[in-house]
């Protein structure tokens, strides 16, 4: 048994007070000790995106940053996406709409990797969000209503 | 999977930094980006010990010019470099080199120095380096300050000159002036991923006639390969798309590259006459 250490995360808002050992991946924190399993693990080994989250408002991968390197940063996760019970988020309701998800596995890493890009930059247009978007693998849809779904997103959020 | 136990150190300063490595030099790793380091970890390829995290050391990122030179500080992300309001023939060389790195969400982790110390042949930063005969600051305890010309610095695959107890703080790369241009051609199965083949280019013109001609190459060896023949070929000669052809057609004579999964040694060479022409076309515009 290796030494665990105390580490206080920031997630959507909410303190969260862990101890852990320092190998622990961000995601595996996020899903083991904090309890939220929206955060998708599928190559650990940043090739498919599932993992994506926002720290301090960027898009990371979160099974390549472990736990204790996220200690005074600001977490957002699919979780705290939308803004309370009642409301989706533009992207998520873009998604919803569009069909912009099948099985849904992928689906947490691509909303959270499309809302980074478009709070940052709510004019993205189609060419840079086809860039954008080929950081994530998704097996069922063939993209096509990914990318209609985030650039309906786009217009609502620049709009 | 999941990495080994390691011990975690995160520094506040350079100093300290480079007196927690001095420790346990050979079992103890520098954590910059992680988006090479812990993949390995994830499937146990790399088990350090000890892992010395560079991220909260201040002065470790942004560029800088410096007289005729511009230096790279070694934490600066890649996504800072592609947002680079630099307008120079580096600065436009810069922006497309980390277009061409993984994705977005490396790009914001992801590092140039990262790049650099771990010495991927295919890796835009080392092409990069390679092409403009980049010096690199390295420091520790024992032996301070060391410069080394890329010509020196990249060994072969995941080895460079660097010893375990050295720590990579800055990159001088020479300020190309306007009679400079620059390109990048490469080719991947997919968009961001490492290129199998990669080409750069630095050519300066002057009255059509080339002055000084650069090229550098990733995928056909061990470490970023210049190709003399091609700079042979290019340097006093009138610029035109022959002489984009001809230098490409030297530089396939002269590469050895392997073969492996991703593509044999002919393919490659056939990537090389391809994609040399298009990254010098970028060179001179
Ligand atoms: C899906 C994916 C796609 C990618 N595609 C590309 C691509 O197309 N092109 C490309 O070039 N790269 C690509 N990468 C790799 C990426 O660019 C990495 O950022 C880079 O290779 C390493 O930088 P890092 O800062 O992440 O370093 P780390 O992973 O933290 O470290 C890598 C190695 O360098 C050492 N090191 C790091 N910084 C220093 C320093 N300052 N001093 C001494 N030693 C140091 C570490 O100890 C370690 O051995 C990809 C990565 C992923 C996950
Ligand atoms: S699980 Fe992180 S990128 Fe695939
Ligand atoms: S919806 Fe199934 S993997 Fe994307």
């Amino acid at each position: 048994m290796s030494q665990t250490v105390p580490v206080r995360l920031y997630v959507n808002g909410d303190r969260h007070d862990i101890d852990i050992e320092p190998r622990r991946t961000l995601a595996d924190a996020l899903r083991d000790d904090c309890g939220l399993t929206g955060t998708h693990l599928g190559c650990e080994h940043g090739v498919c995106g599932a993992c994506t989250i926002l720290v301090d408002g960027k898009p990371v991968r979160a099974c390549l940053m472990f736990a204790v390197q996220a200690e005074g940063t600001s977490i957002r996760t699919v979780e705290g996406l939308a803004p309370d019970d009642q409301q989706l988020h533009p992207v998520q309701r873009a998604f919803w709409e569009k069909h912009g998800l099948q099985c849904g596995f992928c689906t947490p890493g691509f909303l959270m990797l499309v809302a980074g890009q478009l709070e940052e930059k709510p004019e993205t247009d189609e060419e840079e969000m086809r860039d954008v978007l080929s950081s994530n693998l998704c097996r069922c849809t063939g993209y096509q209503n990914i990318l209609k779904a985030s650039m309906a997103a786009a217009e609502e959020m620049s709009g | 999977m999941k990495p080994a136990n390691f011990e975690y150190v995160r520094p506040a300063s350079l100093e300290e930094a480079l007196v927690e490595l001095a420790k346990d030099p050979d079992e103890s790793k520098v954590l910059a980006g992680g988006q090479s380091l812990v993949p390995m970890m994830n499937f146990r390829l790399a088990r350090p010990e000890r892992l010395i995290d560079i991220n909260r050391i201040p002065l470790l990122e942004g560029v800088e010019s410096v007289g005729d030179r511009v230096v790279i500080r070694a934490r600066t992300r890649h996504l800072a470099l592609q947002n680079l309001s630099m307008s120079t023939p580096l600065g436009s060389l810069l922006r497309t080199g980390a277009a061409h790195v993984g994705h977005l969400p490396i790009r914001t982790r992801g590092t140039f120095g990262g790049s650099i110390a771990h010495c991927d042949a295919a890796s835009e930063w080392c092409l990069v380096a390679g092409l403009l005969d980049a010096e690199m600051t390295v420091r520790s305890q024992a032996r301070g300050t060391r410069t080394i010309p890329a010509s020196d610095f990249f060994w072969s695959i995941f080895t460079t000159a660097m010893e375990p107890d050295e720590i990579l703080t800055e990159v001088s790369l020479p300020a190309l002036d306007d009679s400079y241009r620059t390109g990048i051609a490469e080719f991947a199965r997919r968009a961001g991923d490492f290129a199998i083949v990669a080409a750069t280019g630095a050519v300066q013109v002057v009255d059509g006639v080339v002055r000084d001609a650069r090229v550098c190459l990733g995928g056909v060896s061990e470490v970023p390969f210049r190709s003399a023949a091609a700079e042979q070929v290019l340097l006093g000669q009138e610029w035109s798309p022959r002489l984009l052809r001809d230098a490409a057609e030297a530089a396939a004579d002269e590469v050895d590259p392997p073969s492996d999964s991703h593509g044999d040694g002919e393919y490659r060479r056939d990537l090389v006459r391809a994609l040399l022409p298009r990254a010098l076309a970028g060179a001179v515009r």
